[in-house]
Parts: structure tokens; C-alpha cells; sequence
């Protein structure tokens, strides 16, 4: 009787410590969920603000139609994007070509001067670093989760349950250390 | 990660907070026995306690209002400075802060800023409009994130706290202490009855209450400003950490040290929460020990002599290396998990002002924004600060005479936030001035040169012709009567 006790003990004591675990995959998964939609936030914000950047400085920039026509197509790929790696690959292509875009800006003084031009690109700045900071806590979160459902003992609920691991939300080094050339004849 | 230095640092602050809780419940209870030898200690030690539970309650209630009053900042929204609203919202970001704090801007030329809140759920940073004017977008960034630290970190919490105690111990030694000089028969009474009831026993309690009188608030003050230096270290090395651009904080700071304007809302109490000690010069008290702040050209070298990385280990390094001793700063735990965060590159922003007189200028114009006043750049490039009250429907511009149409309706629109307007009558369709009041015929007068010149109206008035007037005529600014200026040049 005293065995069976104790075996039931014993069994209890797994099952709590495994529904303990589950538990935690759980809230680690949805915390993973919550920095993505910070994410995201501020992603829909920069394709919200680019049409109107175009807008504002297509009539001063006749010369860079190139580089316009970069961003507007670099941001229709990044909309249309479904995967969280497709995703970070085409916004990474916009972060490049918005960069190159705010430096060819430099050339004109007419646009610079321009109030809601300014008040766009400050926009703009912002939401790039909001960008950063925010990619900075998804990719943290998701670090830790992966991190979780390898190691045991909770790689082993994680393979029950069917938790997979979450993709970082990476901006590939080629885009962010390109320098673009900045040519000084004209 | 920024659990374990939040647990270290309530650790530190309850061990120095029960130092000054200590002081000051024996300094209630000598003074009390001083008093009233028999049932005095125990009533002075409540009252002391007393005190503090008051100014604790209010201030813990009130006390951001107060302050925030005291300092005569004002909260703004996102439309008065979309950047410094834009840079707030990144560290909120970057910090993880429950709630977006409120942001206020401080009617002051003088650069320099606070941030106020117990909890990080409901906060507030405050700049002064004179920082705004000078920083770039980098040098905000790491101001801001520098107050947002602090926050963060829980020091304006313990601050606050610890402000108060040290208030508190103050008062109490203050009204025993101005009680001793001026009551006259204070010392005869006890004296008296001490030597007939006491014997020479309480002379003893006497000069303890006295002793711990004056050396209270001192060791007390010490105890506080300690804390507050060690805590502005801790609070560069976080906003460093959550900016990654240790550049940003170092310019920002040699800007504020560079400036000579002086802060006119600051004092004593209110001194330890800005990022720079606001009481410099002729204010400041001694520095070293009893300085709320460490030597601005040590932090600012400190935060040059991170090069390899951005994290709290990269500042203990270069805070080791400063210093030439290995006084931990950053506590242990925080350390330990870094894991090297690399510094980012600035970002391209040239907005800001090229010298003193332009930044000050920007921060009036700020300044006068936040009060109302709405902006009318007249096609001569002067820009034209209309005050909340104006309700002509056209104004002659001061500088070149030109006639610029009012847009009422859209003032009335733009109200507290504000607005750049282009003059009306602005650019290649210029007005003409308007026709002459009177039959009489214009008057004239012929410009001798290009610079400044000067001209006497028929009804005797002075009137002034700036370089850059470019107009036709002008009218008297006290009969209205045009004169028709007639430039050699051109004709």
C-alpha cells in the first residue's frame, strides 16, 4: 500500500513538473508572438510612410528615378512577403534602399529645406530605430525559446506538443555594411 | 539581465536607506529626551517618523506634479516636437517600459533634463527646450535614454525616497537646533530641572541631540550624494547599453558642460535629478564628496573610451581604465551575462544649430511655439512670431515692409501645437503696398546705399530701412502715412 503511495506520489510529481514545463513553452512561445507583433507594428508603419516620401520627392529628385523606383518596389516585395524569413530578407532590402535613398537626399538642398519632407524623414528615422530596438527584444525572445525546447528535459515536451523553433528576425550583413558610393562629380 | 541590477540595487538602497532611517529615528529620540527628559524620546522619535510618513505619502501621491511644477516644465504632444516624442518612444522601445512615458518640455534656454516616476508604468522624462535646440538626433537619443535608465534602474524611486529622509532629518535637526538659539528659556528650563530631577546624567542627551543635530543631515547628505553619483555612472553605462552609440551621450554631455547659460528653476532638492548638475558656477556648492554628480569630463572620457562594444562590461572596462583603480560600478551580475553588444554607427542628422547664438535663438522659438505663438516666414526670410492674442487680419514685415495676410482661420486651428505658416503674401506674388490713407501725395525717399538707413516720416517719426528691404514703400508705424522709397539702384 505504502509502495503504491509513493509510486502515485512520484507519478503526480512528473506530470506536475511536466505540465510546469509545458507551461512555460507556452508563455516563452507567446512572448516570442507579442515582440513579433512589435515588430510588425512598426514595419506596417514604414510601408505606410514610404508612398508619401515618394511622393514628396519625386518632383525634386528627377535625376535619382532609379533609386525612387528601388524603394517602391523593395516595399511591395516586403508586403507581399508571407514567412518570417522571407520577411526579414525583404526588409532588409528596403533598409538598404531607403538608406541609399536618405543619401542621395544630401544632394538636395531644395528637399532639405522642404517642412513636410522633414517631417517625413524624421518619421522615417524613427521608425527604422524603432525598428532595430524592437528586433533586438524578437530576436532575444527567440533565442531563449530555442534555447528551451533543445534542451532537455523540455525538448521533450516540446517534440510532443509539436513546438518548432521560431526564426530570428535577422537584417542580413550585406545590406547593413554596404557602404553605397557616394560619388562627388556631377 | 536588467532584473538582476534593478535586485542589486534595491539591495544597496534598503542597507543605505536604513542608514538615513536610522539617523533620523535617533535623532528624533535625542532631541525629544533633550526636551522633555521623561516621556520625550519615545514622542520625538514618533513625531521625527511622523514627518517623514507625511512628506513620503505626499510626495508619493503628488510629488511628480510638484516637481514638475516647481521645474515649470509643461507636457507636450507629438506634434510640438515630433523628434524628441519619436526619440522618447524608441527607448521605450529599446527599454521595454510598460507604458509610454509622458514627455514634457521645461520653458528654459539652459540645456539640461529629469526624469520623474516611482514606477516605470507611469513616468515622465522632461527636457529643457534649451537642449532640444542644441542636441542632434544621436545626442537626444542618448539623453533620453540616459533619463529612461534611471527610470528603469529604479533611482528615481530610491531618490525620491531617500530625498525625502534626507529632508526630513534636515527639518528636524534645523527646528531643534534654531530652538536652542532663540528660545530663551529653553536651555535655563532643563538645566534647572535637569540638576535637581536628572543630575548630570542628561547634559549627556543634550550634547548628543546637538551633536547628532549637526552631524546627521551631513552624514546624511553624504550617504545621498554617494548613491546619486555611483547611480549617474550606472545610469550612462544602461543608456549606453540601450542606445548602443556611446558617441551620442559623450557630444551630448560636452554640449550641456560647454554651455554657460545657467538653469533658473533649479535648486538644492531639485538638483540631483537632472543629468547634469544644474548648479554650476556661482551656485555650486564644494565639490568631491558632497557633489550629486560625478565631474562631467570623467563620464564624457569614460564614454569615449568605449570603442570595442556597447555592453555594461565594455563601461566597466573603460570606467577601470579611467579611473586606474577597479571600483566595480556596474553590480556583478550585470557583467556577467554580457554579451558584447556592438556599437552602431551614427546616424547621417546635420540639423543641428552651428553655434551658441542659433541654438538659443531655436530654443526661444520653441519656447514661444509651446506658449501659443504661431510662426509667419515672410518672403524676405524673416520669420514673424505672432503672439496667441494677434487678430489682425495683415501685418507689414518689420524688415522689408512687405505685407503679409494673417491666416486667422487656420491660427485659430493650429492653436497650442506649432505651425510653421508661409506668409501669404510670400514669394514672386508679392503685394503691393497698400494705396496711400490720405489724398495727399506720397512721400519720398531716395535709399543712399545698401546698408541700414534712416528717414524721418512727416509727422516726425524715425523710421528704419534694414538692407534687406526690398519693397516699394512703407508705411509710418505711428500715422500710417506711406513714403515711397525709391532705390537708385534699380532705377
Amino acid at each position: 500500500m505504502a509502495g503504491l503511495i509513493i509510486i502515485l506520489a512520484i507519478v503526480a510529481l512528473v506530470i506536475f513538473y511536466f505540465i510546469g514545463i509545458y507551461n512555460a513553452l507556452i508563455r516563452l512561445r507567446n512572448r516570442v508572438k507579442n515582440a513579433w507583433s512589435q515588430i510588425d507594428v512598426q514595419l506596417k508603419r514604414r510601408h505606410d510612410l514610404i508612398p508619401n516620401l515618394v511622393e514628396t520627392a519625386k518632383g525634386y529628385v528627377k535625376h535619382e528615378r532609379e533609386t525612387l523606383e528601388n524603394v517602391t518596389e523593395a516595399r511591395s516585395r516586403a508586403m507581399g512577403a508571407n514567412s518570417i524569413g522571407d520577411k526579414s530578407r525583404a526588409e532588409s532590402d528596403l533598409s538598404g534602399a531607403l538608406s541609399r535613398f536618405l543619401l542621395v537626399v544630401e544632394n538636395y538642398p531644395d528637399l532639405k529645406a522642404n517642412q513636410n519632407f522633414l517631417a517625413l524623414q524624421e518619421e522615417l528615422t524613427s521608425t527604422e530605430n524603432k525598428i532595430a530596438f524592437a528586433r533586438q527584444g524578437y530576436n532575444d525572445q527567440v533565442l531563449f525559446f530555442n534555447n528551451k525546447i533543445q534542451m532537455f528535459p523540455s525538448n521533450i515536451i516540446a517534440q510532443t506538443f509539436n513546438f518548432n523553433q521560431e526564426e530570428f528576425f535577422e537584417i542580413e550583413d550585406k545590406a547593413e555594411k554596404e557602404v553605397p558610393k557616394v560619388s562627388f562629380t556631377t | 539581465m536588467m532584473w538582476e541590477i534593478i535586485a542589486a540595487n534595491k539591495r544597496k538602497s534598503i542597507i543605505l536607506f536604513s542608514g538615513m532611517a536610522l539617523c533620523l529615528v535617533l535623532l528624533g529620540y535625542f532631541i525629544g529626551a533633550a526636551i522633555e527628559p521623561e516621556h520625550g524620546g519615545i514622542s520625538g522619535l514618533f513625531l521625527a517618523l511622523g514627518i517623514w510618513a507625511f512628506l513620503s505619502i505626499v510626495s508619493y501621491f503628488s510629488g511628480d506634479k510638484i516637481l514638475l511644477t516647481v521645474s515649470g516644465a509643461r507636457k507636450v504632444t507629438h506634434d510640438l516636437h515630433p523628434q524628441l516624442f519619436n526619440v522618447v518612444e524608441e527607448m521605450k522601445i529599446a527599454a521595454n517600459l510598460p507604458a509610454m512615458p509622458d514627455v514634457y518640455i521645461i520653458d528654459e534656454p539652459a540645456p539640461n533634463a529629469f526624469a520623474i516616476g516611482i514606477k516605470p508604468e507611469k513616468c515622465a522624462v522632461a527636457v529643457t527646450a534649451g537642449l532640444l535646440s542644441r542636441l542632434n538626433r544621436d545626442e537626444l537619443q542618448g539623453v533620453i535614454a540616459h533619463e529612461i535608465s534611471h527610470i528603469l534602474n529604479r533611482d528615481v524611486q530610491f531618490m525620491t525616497f531617500a530625498g525625502i529622509m534626507l529632508g526630513s532629518i534636515v527639518l528636524v535637526s534645523e527646528i531643534f537646533l534654531r530652538w536652542m538659539w532663540f528660545a530663551p528659556g529653553a536651555g535655563r528650563r532643563y538645566r534647572s530641572r535637569s540638576s535637581s530631577k536628572f543630575g548630570g546624567d542628561h547634559w549627556m542627551i543634550v550634547v548628543g541631540a546637538i551633536a547628532l543635530a549637526i552631524l546627521g543631515p551631513i552624514f546624511a547628505r553624504l550617504l545621498y550624494f554617494a548613491i546619486s553619483r555611483k547611480r549617474e555612472y550606472l545610469a550612462d553605462a544602461s543608456a549606453v547599453r540601450l542606445t548602443r552609440y556611446p558617441e551620442g551621450l559623450a557630444s551630448a554631455l560636452e554640449k550641456i558642460a560647454l554651455s554657460d547659460v545657467q538653469l533658473q528653476t533649479a535648486n538644492k532638492v531639485t538638483a540631483p535629478m537632472y543629468i547634469v548638475n544644474p548648479l554650476t558656477g556661482k551656485k555650486a556648492g564644494l565639490t568631491g564628496l558632497t557633489s550629486t554628480h560625478p565631474p562631467i569630463h570623467e563620464r564624457i572620457m569614460i564614454l569615449r573610451t568605449m570603442t570595442r562594444g556597447a555592453d555594461y562590461l565594455d563601461y566597466q572596462r573603460a570606467f577601470s581604465k579611467m579611473k586606474g583603480k577597479p571600483t566595480m560600478i556596474i553590480p556583478t551580475s550585470g557583467l556577467k551575462q554580457s554579451k558584447g553588444i556592438q556599437i552602431r554607427e551614427g546616424s547621417i542628422d546635420k540639423t543641428a544649430p552651428a553655434d551658441e547664438k542659433d541654438a538659443v535663438r531655436k530654443a526661444f522659438d520653441l519656447m514661444r511655439a509651446m506658449n501659443g505663438y504661431a510662426f509667419l516666414v515672410c518672403a524676405c526670410g524673416l520669420k514673424i512670431k505672432l503672439p496667441p492674442d494677434f487678430d489682425k487680419p495683415e501685418l507689414l514685415c518689420p524688415r522689408c515692409g512687405r505685407t503679409n495676410h494673417v491666416p486667422t482661420a487656420e491660427l485659430a486651428a493650429v492653436g497650442a501645437a506649432a505651425g510653421v505658416l508661409t506668409g501669404v503674401g510670400g514669394g514672386e506674388t508679392l503685394e503691393p503696398a497698400p494705396a496711400p490713407r490720405n489724398d495727399e501725395a506720397p512721400l519720398e525717399y531716395v535709399r543712399k546705399g545698401k546698408g541700414w538707413e534712416t528717414y524721418f516720416c512727416s509727422c516726425g517719426k524715425r523710421m528704419q530701412i534694414s538692407p534687406a528691404f526690398c519693397a516699394t514703400h512703407m508705411s509710418c508705424t505711428t500715422c500710417g502715412r506711406i513714403t515711397k522709397i525709391i532705390d537708385h539702384t534699380t532705377q
